[in-house]
């Protein structure tokens, strides 16, 4: 590890710590705050290891998370499970899923994939729909468990350190090298030997682990599990826009995207929420205008300038 | 300079939420009672939220402030009512209400529109006292909501009560010799409509009715065609659908391009709204639907009167009066704690009966409020009650006399 490395970690260490802190702060608005941007920091922090190095948009998010808080709606609610016992299912089960998909799909060159994805959530919610109305019926999938907002919070937070972890781990392994390699030039890629197909495979399934597990923890902040609330592909957007606004060729990229975003977001909803969608895409207008690169992309031109 | 971004970002966010503090300083003139609702303006509930709810609060609130406000610590206070947009997002709701109680301080909550929204917003509700009197979450789950949350409210009904409201309606046509034995049943594949089609089979194979046809189809469906067909070549005695607002029009329209001649007809949640009875006219003649009203009483026709009046729009004919009268309930149980006092208000709720447009609503054990119409049935314009819970004011459904 050098210093710079060591820099960072020190950093990442003091900034968990800060988070973990917040519930004990607040405990109402900014701890409700905080719970959404960390929801969002986790997925859009997850979606850019996969779609970071590869340059790939993957329009799944919403489909992943669905798949963790349908299987936990219904298995708490028709199977009498526990939440932990479906919040380990669930993930599970979305990685064989982002496995099968993922060799179906990541052998197409990138326009293909991104039509799949997008229409991926939709796909999984009538699957979903359509077991229950011949097998299984539905009673409702509630979700009523103890846990605050603060016990939501914490996990979410774990999870987002768990990201951050696996995607240090990720950048400094072959694999890591092979997929910036794959980024840049897939035919080069392909000619030094890599196996392409697994590689983006291996990430995508890491994106889809954590993206059923943030849904999985969603889901008794939720209470209630509604397919067509969970499998949304709005989620997926705004995974995609966070992460883009921070900027998706570093790893913390999309933690300086989500927390302007969010901020920026609840002052939208406050100031005029009769028309919140307008306002929303007028940002994002201004978002790809001024700042094409992301956050990181604007700060490390400007302090490359500096330097000169 | 990433610092100067950042402060851009944060005094942008600190302006507009600066310029939000100012409109609404300059709103206020008295003291009012501030009372919070989040809506979903926008989203995939919009529209059930445009038709059910927004009308009457704005009804209700006007209705409070022409005759002075409420009636609290002995002076006389108007309400200000104050909206977020929750984009039909249960985590944007989730914040809504959260700065709503914590930013806003609003002095009540009134109940959103959905199961979903619901449940998903009554932890918040209980956490800081907020009586949550909630009409659009229809669930068998009352006693165990109830009991975690005390202060939560239920008035428009289980999923059982529901579907048995269509049995005993049934039922009822049976023994008057107008229908047979033999149903059709189809149900739109989502959450809500598998829940019902699968409490209906049992309840219905019960009563003694045979199910001759049973199919689904996706939501969102853009073809409904094969589905009535199907429903047709079974010959069945009676029709039931348990449909979505757009496959209940997409479903009537269907079934009066294939002719589907059946005596009892009925389609789910929409067939209540004025919109079906304009689309269709006299067409829908007889059509049975979720809901129904007592068109008959004098609170009935006052408070049809004046929605028509000060929001230009036909009150529906089944959850409107029912979210209105929830409204009353807020309305004279502060007025009879006299003073804005949650805590009190809950137990105010649970231990009073109240004066209604639905008649006197109370609520039993389990916060439960048994008294709904289940069944409704379009006769000359009106969509009126044929089945009830607790309510003992429908009238017997007619046979419907094909699709004229």
């Amino acid at each position: 590890m050098n210093s710079g490395e060591m820099k960072f970690l020190v950093i990442g260490v003091v900034l968990a710590l800060g988070a973990a802190s917040i519930p004990i702060v607040s405990d109402g608005y900014w701890l409700s705050i905080a719970t959404t941007a960390m929801m969002y920091i986790a997925l859009s922090t997850s979606w850019t290891l996969f779609s970071g190095p590869t340059h790939l948009i993957a329009l799944s998010t919403g489909a992943f998370f669905g798949i963790g808080g349908y299987l936990v709606g219904s298995g708490m609610s028709d199977y009498d499970q526990s939440f932990w016992l479906m919040a380990i299912i669930a993930p599970v089960v979305a990685t064989i899923l982002a496995m099968l998909i993922g060799l179906a799909t990541l052998r197409l060159s990138g326009v293909y994939f991104v039509i799949f994805t997008l229409g991926l959530a939709e796909m999984i919610r009538n699957l979903v729909s359509w077991v229950q109305n011949n097998f299984l019926g539905s009673r409702g999938l509630y979700v009523l468990t103890d846990f605050t907002e603060a016990h939501i919070y914490w996990m979410l937070l774990s999870v987002a350190t768990i990201v951050f972890l696996a995607g240090w781990l990720i950048n400094r392994s072959r694999l890591g090298f092979a997929l910036r390699i794959i980024g840049n030039d897939e035919q080069v890629a392909r000619h030094v030997g890599i196996n392409t197909a697994w590689s983006k495979v291996i990430l995508f399934m890491t994106t889809g682990f954590f993206a059923a597990l943030v849904g999985a923890i969603v889901a008794p902040r939720y209470s209630y599990i509604e397919p067509n609330v969970v499998f949304s592909p709005q989620l997926s957007f705004l995974v995609v826009i966070m992460a883009l606004l921070g900027g998706i060729h570093r790893l913390w990229g999309p933690l300086v995207g989500v927390i302007p975003f969010t901020l920026i977001w609840e002052a939208i909803s406050i100031s005029f929420p009769n028309s919140t969608t307008l306002f929303l895409g007028l940002s994002f207008l201004l978002i790809v205008y001024f700042i094409p690169n992301g956050f990181v992309g604007l700060f490390e031109n400007l302090t490359g300038r500096m330097r000169k | 300079m990433n610092r100067r971004t950042i402060m851009v970002s944060f005094s942008s966010a600190l302006l507009a939420a600066g310029i939000a503090g100012l409109t609404a300083a300059s709103v206020i003139a008295a003291d009012p009672i501030k009372i919070g609702v989040v809506s979903h303006l926008t989203g995939p509930l919009a529209g059930g939220e445009a038709v059910t709810h927004t009308p009457n609060i704005e009804l209700w609130a006007k209705q409070i402030n022409d005759r002075g406000g409420l009636k609290v610590d002995g002076e006389q206070r108007p309400v200000e009512i104050i909206t977020y947009d929750d984009k039909t997002d249960p985590a944007e709701h989730i914040k809504a209400v959260q700065r709503l109680a914590t930013q806003d301080e609003v002095d009540y909550m009134l109940s959103p529109y959905g199961t979903g929204f619901n449940i998903a917003a009554a932890p918040i509700y209980a956490k800081y006292n907020y009586p949550l009197v909630a009409v659009s979450a229809i669930t068998d789950k009352i006693p165990e909501l109830s009991k975690r949350f005390p202060n939560m409210f239920f008035t428009l009904g289980t999923t059982s009560g529901f579907v048995e409201g269509v049995r005993d309606t049934l039922v009822t046509m049976r023994d008057a010799g107008t229908i047979g034995n033999k149903i059709a049943m189809v149900n739109v594949a989502d959450a809500f409509g598998i829940e019902l089609a699968d409490t209906a089979r049992p309840i219905l194979t019960e009563a003694g009715f045979e199910i001759v046809y049973d199919k689904s189809y996706p939501l969102g469906t853009p073809d409904i065609s094969p589905v009535v067909k199907g429903a047709k070549a079974s010959e069945p005695d009676a029709f039931v659908a348990w449909s979505y607002p757009p496959d209940t029009f997409a479903l009537t329209e269907q079934a009066i391009i294939e002719d589907l001649d059946v005596k009892a007809f009925y389609t789910a949640v929409a067939t209540c709204f004025p919109a079906y009875a304009d689309k269709f006219g006299a067409k829908i003649e007889g059509n049975l639907g979720a809901g129904g009203i007592n068109p008959d009483t004098p609170a009935m026709q006052a408070y049809r009167k004046a929605h028509k009046e000060v929001t230009g729009k036909e009150a529906d004919y089944w959850a409107s009066a029912t979210y209105y009268a929830s409204l009353q309930v807020l309305e004279q149980a502060i007025e009879g704690v006299g003073s804005v006092d949650r805590e009190a208000t809950i137990d105010y709720i649970k231990n009073n009966s109240f004066d209604t447009v639905l008649g006197t609503i109370s609520f039993d054990e389990n916060n439960n409020s048994e008294r709904y119409w289940s069944v409704g049935q379009w006769r000359d314009g009106v969509f009126r009650a044929v089945a009830d819970t607790g309510m003992g004011d429908s009238v017997p459904a007619v046979a419907k006399e094909g699709w004229n």
